[in-house]
């Protein structure tokens, strides 16, 4: 484990009740400051079961994770991580101000900090004006940008993604790929980002880590080289389609045919 | 993006109160027809008897001329009620709080709250008569306080626990402890079911110290004075208290419903419209 280091997983396996459904088996990954990871995979992979691991959601069968130099759990009550569902997962009773702010209320930040730095994450996610609005007065699209605002909202070192986008419809998808690479250089995070698109993981990631399913395993790592920053011109570029070739190659070489229609579909 | 991303305009007051007088003139026409019927059509074309229903121009004279009494009677009552449904409400949600804190426990009691919330309490009213004595305050606030608990026991156990995992997991990874979880998002969860069970108990709790009244009790309290009019073939009398066990009944039920939109006002079913 390299200074540079904020995830290393190692020997990490998943084993679900007594009948021993393996839902990882022996997967290891270094993820380095700054960088942009994706895990795709077919569904079942255990690609969601992986993230929830590193954020100490759920606790591994064997192995270990270390964030920030520490074990995932003590990273975990140091609050060094932000999380997004697919679902936005939003408190109704909350306005989009409120819900933005709940981080740092468990944080303890006083309210003229917590404030000022709600208004920064409601400019940087462009929800201007709508700071007093209700979860459910928003679009779909919006309450996932009021989800990323409050995962971004205390500047953890590392944000853990579970298909951010997934119920979205593609035209909102890519224009908020673009939003979350921006908040991310921004705030140069390290990002985790679980997703089955296979176009969205390239666009997205510095690296991409194809899995496959059952049990669930790492087997390849595909570095993207293409440019920072990236715009909607990289989704035409002759090295897009390369790599979408080449990761949607280790799928299949992963035996995800069968599982694997949706994301191939994309 | 920022031209998708408009404000959504409030409607003006104006719009909304419009809107609600709409709603609100087939129920006021039903509602005046009601009393001609009762004025005319019943005694005089469908000649009905007295001691069935009396005319409803002579409730309402008997309604003001005792009206002192009345009151009296309906406040006392309403008394026995209220504490019995605070009292009911209270101890429901904090058994809710410790059943949703220690699952196995709620796993362990929730049949029998279940069991006990369809069997019909208010046949114990005699027992608690017994109990506290017939002219005590506590054998019909007991009575009441029983029929609150187990509607809100259920209620407020079901929200309590009926929150998302994703929202358990958000609070998780804020390095959340349980106090935290029940204060920011179990309890705010359970609120709309809460109050839906708040205005059951309302209703409950009026039913309970009335008919608790049927077993016996003070000549002070309404239900006593429904019985007793009755007997005395005081039709006009009985239909007067009971006019005034269903204002209070109403206005208690009607108290509930605004503090529920007062402290639900975020919730969706109250949504403003969009437009």
């Amino acid at each position: 484990m390299n200074a540079q280091s904020v995830v290393s997983i190692a020997g990490v396996s998943k084993v679900f009740g007594r009948g021993g459904v393996t839902a990882l088996h022996d997967i290891d990954l270094e993820i380095g400051s700054g960088e942009f990871v994706s895990l795709i995979g077919p569904s079942g992979c255990g690609k969601s079961t992986l993230l929830r691991i590193v954020g100490d959601i759920i606790e591994p069968t064997s192995g270990k994770v270390v964030v920030n130099g520490k074990p995932a759990r003590q990273a975990r009550l140091d609050r060094d991580y932000g999380i997004v569902f697919q679902s936005p997962v939003l408190y109704d009773w909350r306005t989009v101000a409120k819900n933005i702010a709940l981080p740092l209320e468990m944080l303890g930040w006083e309210r003229g900090r917590r404030t000022r730095r709600v208004q920064e994450m409601v400019e940087l996610v462009d929800l201007t004006g709508f700071e007093t609005h209700h979860p459910w007065q928003l679009s779909g699209g919006m309450q996932q940008r009021v989800s990323i605002a409050r995962a971004f909202s205390f500047s953890p070192a590392l944000l853990l993604m579970d298909e951010p986008f997934g119920a979205l419809d593609e035209m909102t998808r890519e224009r908020l790929n673009m939003e979350l690479l921006r908040v991310w250089l921004e705030m140069q995070s390290t990002v985790v980002f679980v997703t089955h698109s296979i176009s969205e993981a390239v666009f997205l990631s510095t690296r991409v880590a194809v899995m496959s399913a059952r049990p669930g395993r790492i087997t390849a790592v595909v570095p993207v080289d293409l440019p920072q920053p990236r715009t909607a011109e990289t989704r035409e570029e002759p090295r897009f389609f390369e790599l979408v070739t080449e990761v949607r190659e280790q799928l299949h070489a992963a035996g995800a045919d069968a599982v694997l229609e949706e994301a191939v579909l994309e | 993006m920022s031209a998708i991303a408009q404000p959504i305009p409030r409607a003006t007051l104006a719009d909304r109160v419009g809107r609600r007088a709409q709603d609100w003139v087939p129920a006021v026409v039903v509602f005046l027809l009601g009393l001609a019927a009762w004025q005319w059509l019943l005694p005089d074309v469908l000649h009905v008897k007295r001691f069935l229903l009396p005319r409803f121009s002579d409730v309402m004279t008997t309604f003001w001329d005792r009206r002192v009494t009345l009151w009296g009677a309906g406040w006392f009552t309403f008394k026995e009620a209220l504490g019995g449904f605070v009292l009911g409400c209270t101890l429901a949600f904090l058994l809710a709080l410790v059943l949703a804190r220690w699952r196995p426990l709620g796993r362990a009691l929730l049949p029998y709250a279940i069991a006990a919330n369809a069997i019909p309490i208010i046949a114990f009213a005699p027992i608690t008569n017994a109990w506290f004595g017939i002219l005590s305050p506590w054998s019909k606030i007991v009575i009441a306080a029983v029929l609150c608990f187990f509607p809100v026991l259920v209620n407020s156990l079901r929200g309590l626990t009926s929150v998302p995992p994703e929202s358990i997991e958000l609070m998780r990874s804020y390095a959340a402890n349980e106090t935290a979880v029940f204060r920011r998002v179990r309890i705010p969860t359970s609120l709309p079911f809460l109050f839906t069970a708040l205005k059951v108990a309302s209703v409950l709790a009026m039913i309970g110290a009335v008919v608790g009244d049927y077993f016996g009790g003070s000549t002070k309290a309404l239900g006593i004075q429904i019985q007793s009019s009755v007997t005395l073939s005081q039709y006009e009398y009985a239909w007067s208290a009971i006019l005034v066990a269903s204002i209070l009944g109403i206005a208690f039920y009607g108290t509930i419903t605004v503090a529920e939109r007062l402290v639900l006002g975020w919730h969706p079913s109250y949504r403003r419209s969009k437009e």
